[in-house]
C-alpha cells in the first residue's frame, strides 16, 4: 500500500517546481506552462485524496479544475497572442505598462 | 518493496523530474512535448487511484486539447532568437530559495495531516459499475449546478478566446 | 392679570420685526413699529406700578430654562417695589428717546437699524430688571452690553466709532469675569440661582471662609466683591470707567438711554437687589463707598476742563454713578435708587439737549465754539437750564432731594461715611461748577463759531423738543416723592419719603441715625446747599465776568490742567499694561508659533506625509506580475505556517 502522504509529497513537489518556473521564466508562455504544472500538482493531491478518504468530491474537483484548466490557457493564449501583435515581445520584463 | 510501491515511486520520480526539464529548457517546443510525456504519467497515477474517468479526461483536455493550444501559440515566435536570448529574471536564486522555504512548508504540513472521516464511495462501489457511472451520478445529481456553471464557463472561454485573438481588419 | 409679562415682549416683537422687514419694507417707517411697542409697554408698566403701590409682588417662573440634575434654572419674573421703579425709568426714557430719535436720526441710512437695536436694548434691559434669578439677571447684563456695542458703533463705517464700541463691550467683558465668577460661588454656596431663595439661604453663611490660593477669606466678602466687579465693568467706576467717555461715538440718542438712565444704572440696580448679601459683609459695603466716592470726585475733576460736550457730561454721568454706589455702600440703598430715579431723567435730558444743540450746530461738539445758543433754541435753553440746576442741587429741584439725602446718609455712616461724604461734598461743588460751564459757555455770550454755523442755527422739532420738555418736568418733579423727613417735618408733611418708604421692603431700611441732631443734619443740608451756589457762582465768574481768569489758572497750573485734560492718563497706562503686551502675544505666539507653527504644520504636515508614504508604497508596484507572484509566494508560506503551527 503506499501511503497517502508519499503522493502529497509528490503534489508539493510538483506544485513548488510549477511555482519556481513562475516566478523566473521570461517567456510568457513557460510561465503558462509552470501555471499548468501547479494545477496538476494540486490535482494529483485531490484524486489521492478522493481515493485514501472514498469521497468522490475529490475526482469532481478534480474535473472542474481539468476544465477551469483547459479555459483559462484558451483565453489566457488569447490574450497572449493579442498582446504579441501589439508589443512583438513575449517577453515579461519589457511588458510593464502596469508599473507605478 | 510491492509491485504498487514500485510503479508509483517510478511514476513519482519521472514526474518530478520531467517538471525540472520542463521549466529549464530554452526552446519552448521541448518543453511542450516533454509536458505531454509528463501528463501521460499522471494519467497513469490516476489509474493506480482506481480514476480511470479522470485519467481518460487528463489524457484527452491536457494533453490532447491545452497541448496543441500551446504548440499553436508557440508557432508565432521566433525560436531562434528565443532560444539565443536570456531565459531566466535576473536573481532566480531566489526562486529557489523561495521554493526551498514552500517546500519546507508543505512538508510540515504534510506530516501535521490528520485525515478526516472515510466516506462510503468505495473501491467496490466503483468495482460494481464503471468508474465513469459512479463518478455521472455524483455529477448529475448532487454537483448539477457547478457543472451547469462550468458549461457556462466554456462558452465565455470560447466566445473570448476568439474576440480576443480575431485580427482586426482595418477598412 | 398676568399683564406685566407683556413688558418685555413688546420691544422684543417690535426687534424682530424691524431687524427682519426693515431693509426692504419698513425703511424710514421703522418708528411706527418701535414707538407703539415701547409706549405700550410703558402703559403696562404704569399700571404695574399702581398695582405694586397697592401692595402687590409678582414673583413667578414662566419656564423651566435649565433643569440638569441639581442645577435647576427658570425663566421668570419678580415684580416688587425696586423692579416697578426700575421699569418706570427704563420705559420712560426708553420711550422717550425712541420719539426724539424720530426727528434725531431723520435722515440716517440706518434708521430702521437704529430703531430695532433701540427696542431690543430695552427688551434686555427689562429682561435684567425683571429677572427672579442670577441667570436671568446676567442673560440681561450680557445682552444690554452687546446692544451697547451695537449702538456705540452704530456708524461703523467711522473708525473711532467701531473702536470704541470694541473698548466697551471688552471693559465690561473685565468686570462681566468677575460677576460670573461671583454668581457660580453664589451658585455653589447656596446652591440656587433665584433670589429668593438664594437670599434666604445666604445668611446662613456667615463667618464661613473661602480659601483662595493658601489664603482664607471671608465668603460672603468675596461674593459680594465678585459681583461688586461686574458693576464697576457695566457702571463704569474706577478702573474700567475708560469706556463711558468713548460711548459718545454713538448717535446722542444712544447716549441719552444706555448711558445715563438705563445701561449704566444697571450696576446699581444690581447692588441694591443684592442688598442682603451685601449687608452681611462690611468690607464688601466700604469697598463699594469708597470707590463710588472716589470715581465721582476723579470723574468730576476731569470734567471740569474737558471741551467736547458730551464727553462732559459723560464724565458727569461716571460721577453720578459713584454718588450711587456711595450710598449703597453705606448702607442706603433707597438713597441710591432715588438718585437712580431722579439722575435718569436729568440726565437724559442733558444728553437729549445736548444732541439738539449738535443738530443745530451741524454736529460741532466743542463748546468753546458755541455760544449764545440761548437766543436761537430757547426750550432747549430753557430745559437744559433745569436739568443742570437739578444736578447742582439746588433746592427746590429733583436732583437736591436725592443728593442731599444720599449725603446726609453718609455722613451719618461712621468715620468711613465721614471720609466717603467729604469726597461726596467735593463733587457736588464740582459738579455744579462744570454744569453750569456748558451753559454760560454754550449758550450765554457771544456766538463764537463759524458763519456757515450761523446760518443753520435753528430750534430743534417738535419730536425732539417734546421729549425734552417731559422730561424737564420729571428733573424737576420727580424729587417731591421722596422729600427728607426732616424737611417733611418742617413743612408739615407727615411721610413725606414715600419713595424710601415704598423700596424698604425690598431693601431695608439705612442705618439709623437717631444719634446726631437735627442741628447736624440741617447743617449738612446747609452747606451742600452752600457748595451747589459756590459752583455756580464760580462758573459765572470764571466765564461770564472775568473770561481771563480760566486762561490764567490754565498757565499758573500747567502740569495740572494737562494731567486733567488728559484724564489722568489712564487709558495710556492701560495702554502699556494691558493692550500691548496681549498684542505683542497675539502677534508672536499666537499667529506665529501656535497657528504658523503647530495648526499649519499638523495642517500640511499630514498630507505631506501620507504623500511620501504612498510615493514609497508606489514601488512594489512594478508592473512585472513575477514580483507580484513572488508576494503571493510569501504570503502562502506565511499562511502554510499558520495553519501547520
Amino acid at each position: 500500500m503506499v501511503p497517502l502522504q508519499w503522493y502529497m509529497y509528490l503534489s508539493a513537489a510538483l506544485f513548488s517546481i510549477g511555482v519556481f518556473g513562475f516566478l523566473t521564466r521570461r517567456n510568457i508562455i513557460m510561465m503558462f506552462i509552470s501555471i499548468e504544472l501547479m494545477l496538476n500538482g494540486v490535482n494529483i493531491s485531490l484524486v489521492a485524496m478522493s481515493h485514501y478518504l472514498q469521497d468522490p468530491r475529490g475526482q469532481i474537483l478534480t474535473f472542474f479544475v481539468i476544465t477551469v484548466a483547459a479555459a483559462e490557457a484558451a483565453i489566457g493564449l488569447a490574450i497572449i497572442i493579442s498582446v504579441f501583435r501589439n508589443k512583438e515581445t513575449v517577453h515579461v520584463d519589457e511588458l510593464t505598462e502596469s508599473k507605478g | 518493496m510491492s509491485l504498487l510501491e514500485i510503479f508509483f515511486f517510478y511514476h513519482a520520480i519521472v514526474i518530478v523530474t520531467l517538471a525540472a526539464f520542463i521549466i529549464t529548457r530554452s526552446n519552448p517546443v521541448h518543453s511542450i512535448v516533454l509536458m505531454l510525456i509528463l501528463f501521460f504519467h499522471i494519467a497513469g497515477l490516476y489509474l493506480f487511484l482506481d480514476a480511470e474517468f479522470i485519467a481518460a479526461i487528463q489524457v484527452l483536455v491536457y494533453a490532447g486539447a491545452i497541448l496543441v493550444l500551446f504548440l499553436f501559440v508557440v508557432l508565432l515566435l521566433n525560436l531562434k532568437a528565443e532560444m539565443a536570448s536570456r531565459l531566466y529574471i535576473i536573481r532566480w536564486p531566489l526562486g529557489i530559495i523561495v521554493i526551498s522555504m514552500l517546500l519546507i512548508v508543505m512538508f510540515a504540513g504534510v506530516k501535521s495531516f490528520v485525515p478526516g472521516p472515510k466516506g462510503d464511495f468505495t473501491i467496490q462501489l466503483i468495482a460494481q459499475e464503471t468508474h465513469t457511472a459512479a463518478i455521472g451520478r455524483v455529477l448529475y445529481t448532487k454537483f448539477l449546478f457547478p457543472f451547469e456553471v462550468a458549461s457556462l464557463l466554456l462558452l465565455v472561454a470560447i466566445v473570448g478566446a476568439i474576440v480576443l485573438a480575431k485580427k482586426h481588419i482595418k477598412t | 392679570m398676568a399683564y406685566y409679562k407683556l413688558i418685555p415682549v413688546l420691544p422684543l416683537a417690535a426687534f424682530w420685526i424691524n431687524i427682519l422687514l426693515g431693509r426692504r419694507y419698513i425703511k424710514n417707517f421703522a418708528h411706527w413699529i418701535s414707538v407703539p411697542a415701547v409706549l405700550a409697554s410703558w402703559v403696562i408698566a404704569v399700571i404695574t406700578l399702581t398695582d405694586i403701590v397697592g401692595g402687590k409682588v409678582f414673583n413667578q417662573d414662566i419656564y423651566q430654562w435649565i433643569v440638569s440634575d441639581g442645577f435647576r434654572v427658570s425663566v421668570g419674573f419678580l415684580v416688587d417695589p425696586l423692579t416697578a421703579v426700575m421699569l418706570i425709568v427704563v420705559t420712560t426714557v426708553s420711550s422717550l428717546v425712541h420719539i426724539y430719535s424720530i426727528g434725531y436720526m431723520h435722515d440716517d441710512p440706518g434708521y430702521y437699524r437704529f430703531f430695532a437695536y433701540l427696542s431690543l436694548f430695552t427688551f434686555s434691559m427689562l429682561m435684567l430688571v425683571m429677572a427672579n434669578n442670577f441667570l436671568q439677571l446676567y442673560f440681561g447684563w450680557e445682552a444690554v452690553g452687546l446692544c451697547s456695542y451695537f449702538l456705540i458703533g452704530f456708524w461703523y463705517q467711522k473708525k473711532s466709532a467701531s473702536d470704541a464700541a470694541k473698548k466697551a463691550f471688552i471693559v465690561n467683558r473685565f468686570g462681566d469675569f468677575g460677576f460670573g465668577l461671583g454668581v457660580i460661588l453664589l451658585f455653589l454656596t447656596v446652591g440656587t440661582l433665584h433670589y429668593v431663595p438664594a437670599f434666604a439661604a445666604i445668611g446662613s453663611f456667615v463667618g464661613h471662609k473661602i480659601s483662595i490660593f493658601g489664603t482664607q477669606y471671608d465668603l460672603i466678602t468675596v461674593i459680594a466683591l465678585l459681583l461688586f466687579c461686574g458693576a464697576v465693568g457695566k457702571s463704569a467706576q474706577i478702573p474700567l470707567h475708560v469706556w463711558l467717555p468713548d460711548a459718545m461715538e454713538g448717535p446722542t440718542p444712544v447716549s441719552a438711554l444706555i448711558h445715563a438712565a438705563t445701561m449704566v444704572t444697571a450696576g446699581v440696580f444690581m447692588v441694591a437687589r443684592c442688598a442682603p448679601i451685601f449687608n452681611l459683609s462690611p468690607t464688601a459695603m466700604m469697598v463699594v463707598a469708597v470707590v463710588g466716592g472716589i470715581t465721582a470726585l476723579f470723574a468730576g475733576s476731569i470734567a471740569l476742563v474737558q471741551n467736547d460736550i458730551k464727553r462732559i457730561i459723560a464724565y458727569s454721568t461716571v460721577s453720578q454713578l459713584g454718588y450711587m454706589f456711595l450710598a449703597c455702600g453705606v448702607g442706603a440703598y433707597a438713597a441710591g435708587i432715588f438718585h437712580l430715579f431722579t439722575h435718569a431723567f436729568f440726565k437724559a435730558l442733558l444728553f437729549l439737549g445736548a444732541g439738539s444743540v449738535m443738530h443745530a450746530m451741524s454736529g460741532e461738539l466743542d463748546i468753546q465754539k458755541m455760544g449764545g445758543l440761548k437766543k436761537y433754541m430757547p426750550v432747549t435753553y430753557w430745559t437744559f437750564l433745569l436739568a443742570s440746576l437739578s444736578i447742582s442741587g439746588i433746592p427746590g429741584f429733583a436732583g437736591f432731594f436725592s443728593k442731599d439725602e444720599l449725603l446726609w446718609q453718609a455722613f451719618a455712616a461712621g468715620p468711613t461715611g465721614k471720609f466717603v461724604w467729604a469726597l461726596g461734598a467735593l463733587t457736588a461743588l464740582l459738579t455744579a461748577f462744570y454744569s453750569f460751564r456748558i451753559i454760560y459757555l454754550a449758550f450765554h455770550g457771544e456766538f463764537r463759531g463759524t458763519e456757515e454755523q450761523k446760518h443753520h442755527l435753528h430750534e430743534s422739532p417738535k419730536s425732539m423738543t417734546i421729549p425734552l420738555i417731559i422730561l424737564a418736568i420729571g428733573a424737576v418733579g420727580a424729587g417731591w416723592v421722596g422729600i427728607p423727613p426732616l424737611l417733611g417735618e418742617t413743612f408739615g408733611l407727615e411721610h413725606a419719603d414715600k419713595f424710601g418708604e415704598f423700596l424698604a421692603p425690598v431693601v431695608g431700611h439705612p442705618h439709623p441715625v437717631a444719634e446726631f441732631s437735627h442741628s447736624t443734619e440741617w447743617g449738612v443740608m446747609v452747606l451742600s446747599i452752600v457748595l451747589a451756589f459756590s459752583g455756580l457762582l464760580g462758573a459765572w465768574y470764571f466765564y461770564m465776568k472775568n473770561t481771563a481768569v480760566p486762561k490764567a489758572l490754565r498757565e499758573k497750573f500747567g502740569f495740572a490742567y494737562k494731567v486733567l485734560w488728559n484724564k489722568y492718563y489712564i487709558d495710556e497706562l492701560y495702554d502699556y499694561i494691558i493692550i500691548r503686551p496681549v498684542v505683542w502675544v497675539a502677534k508672536n505666539i499666537i499667529v506665529a508659533v501656535t497657528d504658523g507653527k503647530i495648526i499649519e504644520g499638523v495642517v500640511n504636515g499630514v498630507p505631506a506625509a501620507i504623500a511620501n508614504f504612498s510615493q514609497g508604497l508606489r514601488r512594489i508596484q512594478t508592473g512585472l506580475t513575477q514580483h507580484y507572484a513572488l508576494y503571493m509566494a510569501f504570503g502562502l508560506i506565511l499562511i502554510i505556517l499558520y495553519m501547520v503551527r
